[in-house]
């Protein structure tokens, strides 16, 4: 396959209080064998090159699992290739001459930064609101002590897998993070250690995640759609199902999250 | 210098035991009183503020990802090892101690191996207990893969995503201590100096960076868990962001640095494609379980590989080493890589790659059986090159992976600047010469959840440490210095990208400082490292101004440091003139090309002190001794 020339439609935001708009720049000699962010290198070499300040987007580990790059391709987060994040998108699904818009996460809870970059810092809060085990370290009992079937057990990493990219939010048309917060509940409610804890935590959760400013969940499924990692919106039910149990069995759990950076 | 291990008197299995009896204790109602700064929130990091934080001291947290759970710990693939013998194979915490000495190629600290041997088995009781969700069998219990190195299996793991699951658990307890008020994180801060009052580590530079602002913080105690340097190769398996700076800088300020040439390639990477690459992309080891890795016998046979008959392929590692197999360590099966593609039997457009084929395997487990193991690996490996690995065999080629050298630390993980302690990768004790597969993970975590908490309370309980303000004049110093760097890097103006200067570095270091290494090439890296760093300091652009999110001046600074620091692997692996482990000297191997160890000589740990910019280091030595395992050339055979 011969190299491509891309018009590309990228958004520009100097900051977060500062109107951005999109920006025509031609991405020339992409080969299709480069990764979509590694085309955005070449671009942004030519920027700096030029002395022009590069486009701003985050990315780590190009593997598919750090969960740092955040782009909506043509209007789908990460991209039109399913279960793909934008790091593992190579460029041979695109064909030369096609015009890519490139847009930032968008959703009141993800404030953009600049340019393609968001602030997510309200998954850690909704993480530190309950998303974890109550276990100092030193006295775990023997790691074979609770023996887990293998279905549960595997059922539970399906939802663990979750790189909390914040896909999900940005595809919802109610920026919701139901997906987000499900998986998390899911994978700890499933397994014999998250069991204690699991009522509790998924009111505070849920409370947090209110309280950040995500929205509701009107069952339209562009989160599954769009997970790189394919969780189903399976684990919106169960979290639905564990949050009404909380609510229903102890009052005392509606709980008043607090927002604070 | 004379560097004082620490290591505890007594026969090794009791060291530690005697050691955490002998440790200075602080209170329960004080450890609230003290301040403790980690750098970091990998494996090492957010193990080590978890535990530090249930502890009841107050932990300052920075990492420079958005969130502390996407530090790079996250994409270790392959499992962890643990000595639990669940297997009934002859595991032992003898044999993992043991193995990993072996493996390190005898340059490792055996009191520090054997405490890291007799904390696996705690590891795993507490990952369980913090809800990780561990690959298991049908009956329910916990389920074991083996690992490069070593003849049992003592490997656990989810799926091909273990870094992942042990990071977010680590991550949870974390968020767990940031609820109860224990720990604050500071996302988005990078830390770019040391700040050292009387002579100890009070307190770090970091630059916000989101604002730009630079922001000082004081402490008790700094706690470096800031990962590998692979990424001064340019092309790497880490993540593109991972960087030296906080060592470096550290390192600036009075820490020594230690065995910095001992860099792991790892075998099992997908192939570099072309100029525009960023980094590599590792295929995880746990694939040698059941791929076999080969080449065509004749050179330049260029027919598609499902059409060479199997007489004509040649099982190399099968055929050198019948006993280890595809399972040889890292560095063994890296240079035989290397050896058949110099032979001009590589495969691919580029010939630099070898076949990892499963066709044996799925034929004798089933596809299925493949897929639930590897399936996430062999959809990745599809997603890059375009090729189904359950048809056609996948091409690997050795890629930069890890790197064993790292800041000189004591047996309590203490740097030689008092109160700065150095976790996981980013120090240098374990893994000697060489790390065995499913052993960084392990590491990172005994660091953390189980060493530190008794080492540090015992550096605080025993040293006097008056409360320090950060308007303290060496906080303003480190500060103003931190701010003349960048201020220079923006005033170059120059025409040339940072990533050029990045490319040209990691080209130098590959050809000369990479899998072979000897003396000629080493003295050209030694000539040509200073020029390019002369070069980018007249010629980079870094555009953008320093008041805001720029990530041209955060790489900037980044490939800074490193034109720095390439000359130090370079003149540690000209100085060690002896093979070992990854360190492959081409002056000094068997007649059959395996590495040549000089137990005579090198048998020491080089830790190297600065003494300017483009000054000759002054090199320090700590014997290594071996009074457990018997010094012997290493064979897989």
């Amino acid at each position: 396959m011969a190299n491509m020339t891309l018009k590309l439609l990228v958004w520009r935001q100097p900051g977060p209080t500062v109107p951005g708009r999109l920006v025509p720049y031609t991405a020339d000699q992409i080969s299709p064998d480069m990764s979509f962010l590694e085309m955005l290198d070449v671009v942004n070499e030519g920027l700096i090159r030029k002395g022009e300040e590069a486009i701003a987007f985050d990315s780590d580990c190009s593997e598919g699992i750090c969960g740092t790059c955040s782009l909506v391709v043509i209007g789908i987060p990460h991209g039109p290739q399913r279960g793909t994040t934008v790091c593992q998108l190579h460029m041979r699904h695109f064909h030369d001459g096609e015009t890519i818009t490139i847009e930032p996460w968008r959703a009141r809870a993800f404030p953009v930064v600049k340019d393609l970059v968001v602030n997510r810092s309200a998954f850690d809060r909704i993480i530190a609101a309950g998303g974890y085990v109550s276990v100092n370290v030193g006295g775990a009992p023997d790691g074979n002590t609770l023996p887990i079937g293998k279905k549960t057990a595997d059922l539970a990493m399906d939802s663990a897998a979750c790189i909390g990219c914040g896909a999900c939010v940005a595809a919802c048309k109610n920026a919701s993070a139901h997906l987000f917060v499900g998986a998390k509940i899911s994978h700890l409610a499933l397994m014999p250690q998250g069991e204690v804890e699991r009522y509790e935590r998924a009111a505070r959760m849920v409370a947090q995640m209110d309280a950040e400013g995500f929205g509701s969940c009107s069952n339209e499924g562009e989160c599954e759609a769009v997970c790189p990692k394919e969780i189903p919106i399976s684990n919106i039910a169960r979290m639905i199902r564990e949050y009404s149990k909380a609510l229903s069995t102890h009052r005392k759990w509606q709980w008043k999250a607090t927002t604070s950076e | 210098m004379t560097l004082d291990s620490k290591v505890p008197a007594g026969p090794i299995a009791e060291k530690w035991d005697r050691h955490k009896f002998q440790v200075k204790l602080v209170n329960p109602a004080n450890k609230r009183k003290h301040t403790v700064i980690i750098v970091g929130t990998g494996l090492a990091g957010a193990s080590a503020a978890s535990a530090l934080g249930e502890l009841g001291y107050q932990v300052l947290s920075f990492c420079i990802q958005d969130s502390p759970r996407r530090a790079h710990s996250i994409a270790a693939q392959g499992g962890i090892n643990a000595a639990k013998n669940y297997q009934n194979d002859g595991d032992s915490v003898y044999r993992l101690f043991y193995d990993t000495v072996k493996g390190g190629d005898y340059r490792s600290r055996e009191a520090n191996v054997y405490r890291l041997a007799q904390i696996s088995v705690n590891i795993i009781d507490q990952c369980v207990a913090q809800g990780v969700p561990f690959a298991r069998e049908y009956g329910g219990l916990l389920d074991n893969r083996s690992f490069g190195g070593a003849q049992v299996s003592r490997t656990f793991y989810a799926r091909g995503q273990t870094g992942q699951q042990l990071l977010l658990g680590a991550y949870q307890s974390m968020m767990r201590q940031v609820d109860r008020g224990n720990v604050k994180v500071f996302a988005r801060r990078e830390m770019l100096d040391l700040v050292v009052v009387d002579g100890k580590a009070r307190g770090i530079v970091v630059r916000n960076l989101t604002t730009g602002e630079l922001e000082t913080y004081a402490a008790d105690a700094i706690l470096l868990c800031t990962g590998g340097y692979g990424t001064v190769f340019y092309l790497s398996t880490n993540a593109v962001n991972s960087n030296v700076t906080a060592s470096w800088r550290a390192h600036k300020r009075g820490a020594l640095f230690a065995n910095p040439c001992y860099t792991q390639i790892h075998p099992t990477c997908i192939p570099v494609s072309g100029e525009h690459q960023s980094k590599l992309t590792l295929m995880s080891e746990s694939l040698r379980n059941d791929g076999r890795v080969w080449v065509p016998k004749k050179k330049g046979d260029h027919r598609p590989p499902n059409q060479i008959p199997e007489d004509e392929r040649d099982y190399y590692l099968e055929r050198k080493y019948p006993s280890f197999g595809n399972l040889v360590p890292r560095d063994v099966a890296s240079r035989n890589a290397k050896q058949v593609c110099d032979d001009g039997r590589g495969v691919g457009e580029s010939g630099l790659a070898v076949y990892l084929d499963f066709k044996d395997a799925i034929g004798r487990l089933g596809r299925g059986v493949i897929e639930s193991r590897y399936g996430n690996l062999f959809q990745m490996y599809e997603k890059i090159t375009d090729e189904n690995p359950y048809e056609v065999p996948m091409r690997i080629f050795p890629a930069v992976h890890y790197t064993m050298g790292g800041l000189w630390v004591d047996y309590n993980l203490m740097s030689t600047v008092p109160g700065l302690h150095v976790l996981g990768e980013a120090n240098f004790s374990d893994h000697g010469a060489n790390r065995l597969g499913a052993s960084a993970l392990m590491q990172g975590l005994a660091d953390g959840y189980f060493v530190i908490p008794y080492t540090l309370g015992h550096y605080i309980a025993s040293t006097p440490l008056p409360k320090v303000s950060t308007d303290a004049e060496p906080f303003k110093e480190a500060k103003a210095s931190v701010q003349d760097r960048i201020n220079k890097l923006l005033a170059v103006k120059g025409h040339r990208t940072i990533r050029e200067f990045h490319r040209e570095l990691g080209r130098v270091m590959w050809d000369h400082v990479g899998m072979s290494r000897n003396a000629e090439g080493l003295q050209r890296a030694l000539t040509e490292i200073p020029k390019l760093r002369e070069q980018f300091w007249h010629e980079v652009s870094v555009p953008g101004t320093p008041d805001n999110l720029n990530q041209s001046l955060e790489h900037a600074g980044r490939v800074a440091d490193y034109l720095e620091f390439a000359e130090l692997i370079a003149l540690d692996a000209l100085e060690r003139g002896e093979s070992c482990g990854c360190h492959f000297r081409e002056e000094s191997q068997t007649p059959d090309n395996e590495a040549l160890r000089d137990d005579e000589h090198y048998s020491y740990a080089a830790a190297w002190g600065f003494n300017g910019v483009g000054q000759r280091p002054t090199l320090n030595k700590e014997p290594l001794t071996f009074e457990e395992v018997h010094l012997s050339q290493r064979s897989y055979k």
